[in-house]
């Protein structure tokens, strides 16, 4: 270590420099919202990033129709706040777990995340690259857990079970105004149960905690998580403070309040603190097991098909070796 | 500093969900504003490095202008070579590491030193071990960024080379315009006007406008500082102004401290005066430091990678394909194209890509696999 001697050299300046820079070149965010239909996930996107940013909203005459097969539907917004600008792309699957049969719904939404995963690897190989590679990954894939207050349903096991490899799912309790209180504890001590039993890592992932302030404050998350939610996109008047919520006779649920559900925690997770830990996880974890598989499997040739054989990841070194991953039907 | 106090209110309610805290003012804002700082948090866990090169003729106050910059002491241990010991010396690079933290950020300083540089009696491309010695760290990064594991590269290249010029003379030496040429598309060059104590204001402006000229006459591509922002004050601005228009930067540096006008500072002693470092009317001291660290060192950095390394991978990759090519006999990857129809042009493009992109990949399987079966025996 140096002597540092009577003055000032100035090194921090480049936090200024770094933050300059990011505030210049904007911030990319990719959310995928998964769960049957009608239990609320567009209006709880708009009530998170507080304007019209799902597919509902953009579509002019909205169809109600469920489609044949489950359709990925991406949608970007450029929104700015305190002069941060982001690019927020909210990914809709409309038809999943909508159908009578649900086998595989899970396909095409894997399909669609391991295309992203290849976009990006195409690009980084380019002898051409550009500068900032467009980040189309899927950061975040949020999954709809109907309130029955029971238990998690084999398709919800099936589809976080497979989807928790490839990208990180943050599950939530859709439609929390059903549920008193305890029927949520007890909904979420099963769900976890459940989750653990299952093997299925969600985000914030043990294994990714980096040091030990992390392990702590993702300890506590990862108590609390399913958050359960309310979603508004109306606001009512409530002790003379205009609040979105929902109206019923025997009361005003508040979204934003945390005695009423627990809206706040999950925007503050996903969007106030974990926002960067989140796109982090994906770039260097997710990306990179996807990169050494590819890299590992075609052998040199990077637009084959990729055979339908199980690799290995210990044997690229250094690999989190509990990763397991699972090659998708094409 | 707020934004971080913001957060960790937030991270401090996430961990105690029943306590009910106002939240009137952040309930406008969706709360995304926060994130550069979530990035900024990262970095200062991690820290930051920098390698910079010193490159110049024995005696031009590298070391003392390196200690300068960053209050360290890096050569207390140092033997210097007389004559005799030099004259076969060949121009070696010597690599000290340093950890300097300040105000929380940490910044692990590299400095590569080329002592011997031009010091011989025959010149002839002195320049060439330090060129190689920043293709090898070139080399390795793209090793590392096309291998398996990803996790922890590290990142040896060279982001700066401060270049020394003597202040004897008039304006650049043939070896000076050699250097420079030899490392400008490797490196960021930033010229400096060494020693600038032995001249008088005069004499500086005259020597530095020489030089200019002189790089601009040979096509030397020094490191430009980038365009001020439209929306920038007109402050900033005319700072920035005075700054491009003070290059070369005429420094001069000091390890010991003296006193002058009634305090301590990094300065020279001289009987008919005191050289004070750090005062902008005696040299550009203060103008080098400000760029190299507190404005320009993440656009430093910035540039090494999205130009200077870009352009050596770029060429590696060119270079590996038509290296296969010649090995293999196979038709070159850029093709002649003959008068055909657009569709099969493009056709004919996209196979040509795709074939190109699978040949580099295989040369970097190759690679891996040499790595690999080297750390094997």
């Amino acid at each position: 270590v140096a002597t540092v001697g009577l003055f000032y050299v100035g090194i921090d300046a480049i936090l200024e420099q770094m933050r300059r820079k990011a505030m210049k070149q904007g911030f990319e965010l990719n959310i995928m919202i998964v769960g049957q239909s009608g239990l609320g996930k567009s209006t709880l996107m708009n009530t998170l990033f507080k304007s019209k940013v799902s597919r509902k909203s953009v579509v002019s005459t909205p169809e109600e129709r469920i489609p044949k097969t489950i359709e990925i539907k991406s949608i970007s917004h450029d929104i700015e706040e305190k002069g941060v600008r982001m690019k927020l792309t909210v990914i809709d699957t409309p038809g999943f777990g909508d159908h009578i049969n649900n086998e595989n719904c899970w396909q095409p939404i894997m399909k669609f995340i391991n295309d992203q995963y290849e976009q990006y690897l195409q690009e980084e190989i380019n002898i051409d690259r550009k500068k900032r590679i467009p980040d189309s990954r899927v950061h975040c894939c949020m999954y709809f857990i109907p309130p029955t207050g029971h238990c998690l349903r084999p398709l919800d096991v099936e589809f976080m079970s497979r989807l928790s490899k490839v990208v990180n799912i943050v599950p939530v309790i859709a439609k929390a105004d059903t549920l008193t209180l305890e029927e949520r504890d007890f909904f979420k001590q099963t769900i976890r149960e459940e989750l653990r039993a299952n093997g299925i890592d969600v985000y914030p992932q043990k294994e990714f905690d980096e040091d030990s302030d992390d392990r702590m404050i993702n300890d506590k998350i990862r108590e609390m998580i399913p958050f359960a939610v309310v979603g508004s996109n109306q606001e009512y008047q409530v002790n003379g403070k205009r609040l979105l919520g929902r109206k019923t006779k025997w009361g005003t649920i508040e979204v934003e309040n945390i005695a009423h559900c627990e809206f706040a925690h999950l925007r503050d997770l996903l969007i106030r603190t974990h926002m960067q830990n989140i796109k982090d996880i994906t770039s260097s974890i997710h990306y990179e097991v996807y990169r050494v598989r590819r890299l590992n499997e075609t052998n040199g040739q990077p637009n084959a098909q990729p055979p339908n054989t199980l690799v290995n990841p210990q044997q690229a070194n250094g690999v989190a070796a509990q990763h397991q991953v699972l090659t998708h039907e094409m | 500093m707020d934004a971080i106090m913001l957060q960790e209110k937030l991270v401090e309610r996430l961990l105690c969900p029943r306590v009910r805290t106002s939240r009137q003012k952040e309930k406008q804002y969706v709360g995304f504003a926060t994130l550069p700082n979530q990035v900024h948090r990262k970095s200062v866990k991690k820290g930051f490095d920098f390698t910079l090169m010193v490159a110049g003729e024995s005696g031009m106050g590298k070391s003392t202008l390196v200690n300068s910059l960053f209050l360290t002491d890096l050569y207390k241990d140092r033997k210097l070579l007389n004559a005799e010991e030099r004259i076969n010396q060949t121009v070696e690079i010597i690599k000290h590491t340093v950890d300097i933290e300040e105000k929380g950020v940490k910044l692990k300083l590299t400095i590569v030193d080329t002592p011997g540089f031009g010091d011989a009696v025959n010149n002839n491309e002195c320049w060439k071990p330090i060129t190689d010695y920043i293709d090898q760290q070139f080399e390795q990064y793209f090793r590392d960024e096309s291998g398996l594991n990803r996790k922890n590269i590290q990142d040896n290249r060279v982001h700066c080379c401060l270049y020394f010029i003597p202040p004897f003379g008039h304006g650049l030496r043939p070896v000076d315009v050699e250097f420079m040429k030899a490392l400008h598309e490797k490196v960021n060059v930033v010229p400096l006007i060494a020693k600038a104590d032995c001249l008088t204001p005069s004499e500086i402006k005259k020597l530095k406008d020489r030089v200019r000229d002189e790089i601009e006459r040979f096509g030397i591509k020094v490191y430009q500082f980038p365009e001020c922002d439209s929306d920038e004050d007109e402050e900033f601005k005319q700072l920035d102004k005075e700054l491009k228009e003070c290059c070369p930067f005429a420094v001069i540096g000091s390890n010991t401290v003296v006193e002058a006008r009634g305090q301590r500072v990094r300065g020279r002693l001289y009987p008919w005066g005191i050289v004070e470092v750090e005062n902008q009317s005696h040299c550009d001291f203060v103008k080098l430091r400000n760029i190299l660290i507190r404005s320009h060192m993440h656009d430093l950095k910035d540039v090494t990678c999205d130009m200077h390394y870009e352009n050596y991978r770029a060429q590696c990759i060119q270079d590996m394909t038509s290296k296969l090519t010649q090995d293999n006999r196979m038709e070159s990857p850029i093709p002649m194209l003959p008068q055909s129809t657009p569709d099969v042009e493009t056709d004919r493009l996209i196979k040509m890509k795709d074939e190109e992109l699978a040949r580099m990949q295989e040369m970097l399987n190759k690679m891996q696999q040499q790595i690999h079966d080297g750390k094997d025996q």
